[in-house]
């Protein structure tokens, strides 16, 4: 990561952050708006932060997933049902319900993960294909059992989306999180926090370890690590599983720890933005992270804008419209992907099949 | 029984590709410490047979000995087990890895699950000065120089404790006198009980390093010889089963006007890193100018900018008296230009499409191969046959699809495209690289005969001697820059490899 892309990723935040103070400061103090714009910026960063790391780990090894998308809208679905059936069929507590969610939707992440190691490394689909076809098959499979489970007359929960059991508590960090103010930053959810240590775990995995060596080394010149005899279908299979875990775990944030519900399509659009984030963090976790941040500014400006509507002035009147406002993440995607922030490289084999 | 000191045999090894049979009953053997030949042309099946004894395929029939013990190798890790060690002609090497990532790449040491680059480095470097191979441990591979990368790969196979060592045509990538440096790190290799297998097609270093010669040809082993009881020519009849005119009839050249002028031309490639900084130079009528050096020094990106592959950052282009600086091919071809391009598969010809379609390829918008919009099949299909005739192509016919075709054949393609047109300057990137001697004559024949009908040609060549076969002047490519240019018939081998190395004072 280099200094300008650095540069340019605390000028974005420091603008953004910069409109909601100026707007803001009539109401509240500076200090607690950046505090809680700070706060919701890594909070709603951790589907696209953890998104980014399964982009990370498929393409390290040399496999394109698109199809994060699908594979988090599918585990979103798949998660949150398996939370309700705990709950409602099996009478499990709200919190051992919402866990075995977690755990159903990094699951279903995975499984989908496999179908595209098998159609990219062994039947050496084109990846982009494989990547849509999951992203499709996702989009059906959720909105077909979200209407037939929940909307249908004599379906199994009666034409009625159940209670669900709520979100994931908080965590409040020890000491870290009784800060005066700033403390609020430090309180919470706990796939919010596993998605900062997974950036740490995965830096290291792919840097200091074996596993780490093996999978770049596939990524860039999979017969070079063919001739050290290493198996690199079993590399490529492994890692985007992984990755496909880490996409379903970006799933369960949606509708077990944002929301307790589920609607048709809710990802909308973060699984490419992760995309994004993975290329403008050069394929290594703590870039795609502070990636993640900001694209996740751009969406924590539209929240916290919303506290301050009356305030906005005049002239910028356009802040007023939410719509609007939404868009800054997918202009700042635009913006990012045409590369004015300097080129970045992808993985010498990136996408290609390995041929014996 | 055995001989004690065999460590390696292969017997009747047999092994078939659709339609080809690339290894039949093949015997070989290799004494410890000897440095044992291979040669034979491409296509002959050395590599083949190498790729059975390192694993990465396996034979339908016979058997591989290692110290007189039947084994089975399946996969590399099977021959690094037995101790086998292979520097492939293409390196494998992640050049984003620095040398010790990629020498402990496999089979990794930790400590505590963390890799332990300083103990790896600290062996890297033991090794290294133990064989005299000088290499940083540190460094990123990306960034050493080919000469050094092959290094790597020695040092990759020791650390792997390999006592058999297979070079794949390890000089094809070196200078002259890098390549005599590679023979004295062999010798010292067999000094400490190494034994090597040394593929390649070059017959002067075969006599210069050899213990002793396998010869192989389509498939078979023609024969085990002595340097001392050989020669070049009669390795060279050998090789390819008749005899072989090992130099190019050739007469004095008649240069006439400048036919391609090119000034200060600098040319980045596609990671933005300029690699042709500031090339001046001419070409006339009736001459060849032959482009030495060792390949990656920029002369790839030089052909592509000449014609018109690729955008200069500076300089200009005249060719034929127009200025074709920043134009497309087709202009430039219109121009006058006929190109065989380095990479004949991937930039010469459209391997989906028929042999008869690939001889139009320049010219199919034209009449009479078009009227208005419709290409007139007849027309092309005349073509076709006479030039199939004319170059000796051998296809079964024209509609064949050229992929089907050998590689010899598909450069003919090329050739009969590009001459039967009429041009004033040819530009030969790599004009032979893979191709057995027959079409090697063949196209060299070609090429002086372009030019003696006063065409001016550009040869690029990493072959040091094709280029010296060939060139009236030649200049020499190093990092992006003509070094030198020097009069064909006063330049020796020697002179030549120390400015493709860089080294000339």
């Amino acid at each position: 990561m280099d200094w300008r892309r650095f540069g340019f990723i605390f000028l974005v935040i420091a603008v953004l952050f910069g409109v909601v103070v100026a707007i803001g400061s009539k109401a509240d103090s500076p200090v607690l708006i950046i505090t809680s714009m700070l706060a919701t910026t890594i909070a709603v960063a951790t589907p696209l932060t953890l998104g980014a790391l399964s982009g990370i780990f498929c393409e390290r090894a040399g496999v394109v997933n698109i199809g994060i998308e699908g594979m988090m809208l599918g585990a979103a679905f798949f998660g949150w049902l398996a939370a309700i059936y705990m709950n409602t069929i099996f009478g499990f507590a709200p919190l051992p319900s919402l866990l075995i969610g977690v755990l159903f939707a990094m699951l279903s992440g995975g499984l989908f993960a496999l179908l595209h190691a098998v159609l990219s490394v062994t039947y050496k689909v084109d990846q982009i294909i494989g990547g849509t076809v999951i992203n499709i098959l996702a989009v059906g499979v959720t909105g077909f059992l979200n209407r037939q489970l929940f909307f249908e007359k004599g379906s199994i929960f009666g034409g009625q989306v159940p209670h669900a059991p709520g979100v994931l508590p908080r965590i409040q960090i020890p000491f870290l999180a009784d800060i005066p103010v700033a403390g609020r930053i430090f309180d919470q959810q706990p796939i919010t926090i596993a998605a900062i240590l997974l950036v740490i775990i995965a830096h290291y995995v792919l840097f200091y370890t074996p596993w780490g060596l093996r999978t770049r080394a596939v990524g860039e010149h999979p017969r070079a690590a063919d001739t050290v005899g290493i198996n690199v279908a079993f590399m490529r299979y492994a890692n985007v599983v992984i990755g496909g875990m880490l996409a379903g775990l970006g799933g369960a944030y949606f509708t077990l720890e944002s929301v307790p519900s589920f609607e048709p399509l809710m990802t909308n659009g973060r699984g490419f933005i992760s995309l994004a984030a993975m290329i403008f963090g050069n394929w290594s976790p703590f870039g795609a992270w502070a990636a993640s941040l900001v694209f996740g500014t751009a969406q924590a400006l539209q929240i916290n804008l919303q506290f301050y509507r009356p305030l906005i002035p005049d002239q910028w009147a356009f802040l007023q419209n939410s719509y609007i406002v939404g868009l800054a993440p997918y202009i700042l995607t635009m913006l990012i992907l045409t590369g004015i922030i300097g080129k970045t490289t992808p993985p010498a084999a990136d996408g290609v099949p390995y041929e014996k | 029984m055995t001989d004690n000191n065999i460590i390696l045999q292969a017997r009747g090894v047999t092994k078939r590709f659709p339609g080809v049979l690339a290894n039949d009953k093949v015997d070989f053997d290799l004494k410890k410490g000897e440095i044992h030949v291979l040669l034979g042309e491409n296509g002959a099946g050395k590599t083949t047979l190498m790729n059975i004894l390192y694993g990465l395929y396996h034979q339908d029939e016979g058997e591989m000995l290692v110290n007189g013990v039947a084994v089975k190798v399946d996969s590399p890790n099977d021959s690094i087990a037995l101790g086998i060690g292979m520097v492939h002609q293409h390196f494998m090497l992640v050049p984003v890895f620095t040398v010790a990532e990629n020498v402990m790449l496999g089979d990794e040491t930790t400590r505590r699950g963390i890799l332990d680059r300083k103990t790896v480095s600290a062996k890297v470097k033991e090794l290294s000065h133990q064989h005299g191979l000088d290499v940083d441990p540190e460094a990123l591979v990306g960034q050493l120089p080919v000469g050094i990368q092959q290094r790597v790969e020695i040092v990759k196979t020791l650390y792997r404790n390999a006592q058999i060592l297979i070079l794949d045509e390890p000089t094809a990538v070196l200078t002259p006198q890098e390549a005599d440096e590679l023979f004295v790190i062999m010798r010292g290799l067999t000094a400490r009980g190494v034994s090597i297998i040394f593929i390649t097609h070059k017959l002067k270093e075969v006599l210069a390093v050899a213990d002793r010669i396998t010869v192989m040809r389509s498939g078979r082993v023609v024969g085990t010889v002595t340097p001392e009881e050989m020669n070049e020519a009669k390795l060279a009849s050998m090789m390819v089963g008749r005899e072989v005119i090992l130099k190019v009839k050739k007469g004095e050249a008649e240069p006439k006007e400048k036919i391609l002028i090119v000034e200060n031309l600098e040319v980045q490639d596609d990671r933005g890193v300029e690699v042709v900084r500031g090339v001046s130079f001419e070409v006339r009528e009736g001459e060849i100018l032959g482009i030495a050096g060792v390949q990656g020094n920029g002369q790839t990106q030089l052909a592509e900018v000449l014609t018109g592959l690729r955008l200069a950052k500076k300089g200009s282009i005249f060719m034929n008296g127009k200025d074709v600086t920043g134009k497309t091919p087709r202009p430039i071809i219109e121009a006058g230009l006929a190109h065989i391009p380095e990479d004949r598969q991937r930039h010469g010809l459209v391997l989906g499409d028929t042999v008869a379609d690939n001889l139009v390829l320049c010219t199919y918008y034209q009449p009479p191969f078009a009227k208005w919009i419709v290409i007139q099949q007849e027309a092309v299909d005349a073509n076709a046959r006479k030039l199939i005739e004319e170059y000796d192509v051998r296809t079964p016919s024209p509609f064949v699809l050229t992929s089907k075709l050998s590689g010899g054949n598909q450069q003919k393609v090329i050739v009969a495209r590009e001459l039967s047109r009429d041009v004033k300057l040819l530009i030969a990137s790599q004009p032979t690289r893979g191709l057995d001697v027959g079409s090697i004559e063949y196209i060299h024949k070609e090429i002086i005969a372009m030019r003696d009908r006063g065409i001016g040609v550009l040869l690029i060549s990493a072959e040091l001697d094709e280029i010296m076969a060939l060139s009236d002047r030649i200049a020499v490519m190093y990092r992006g820059q003509i070094v030198t240019t020097v009069d064909a018939k006063k330049a020796t081998r020697e002179e030549l490899g120390l400015w493709m190395a860089g080294s000339h004072a």
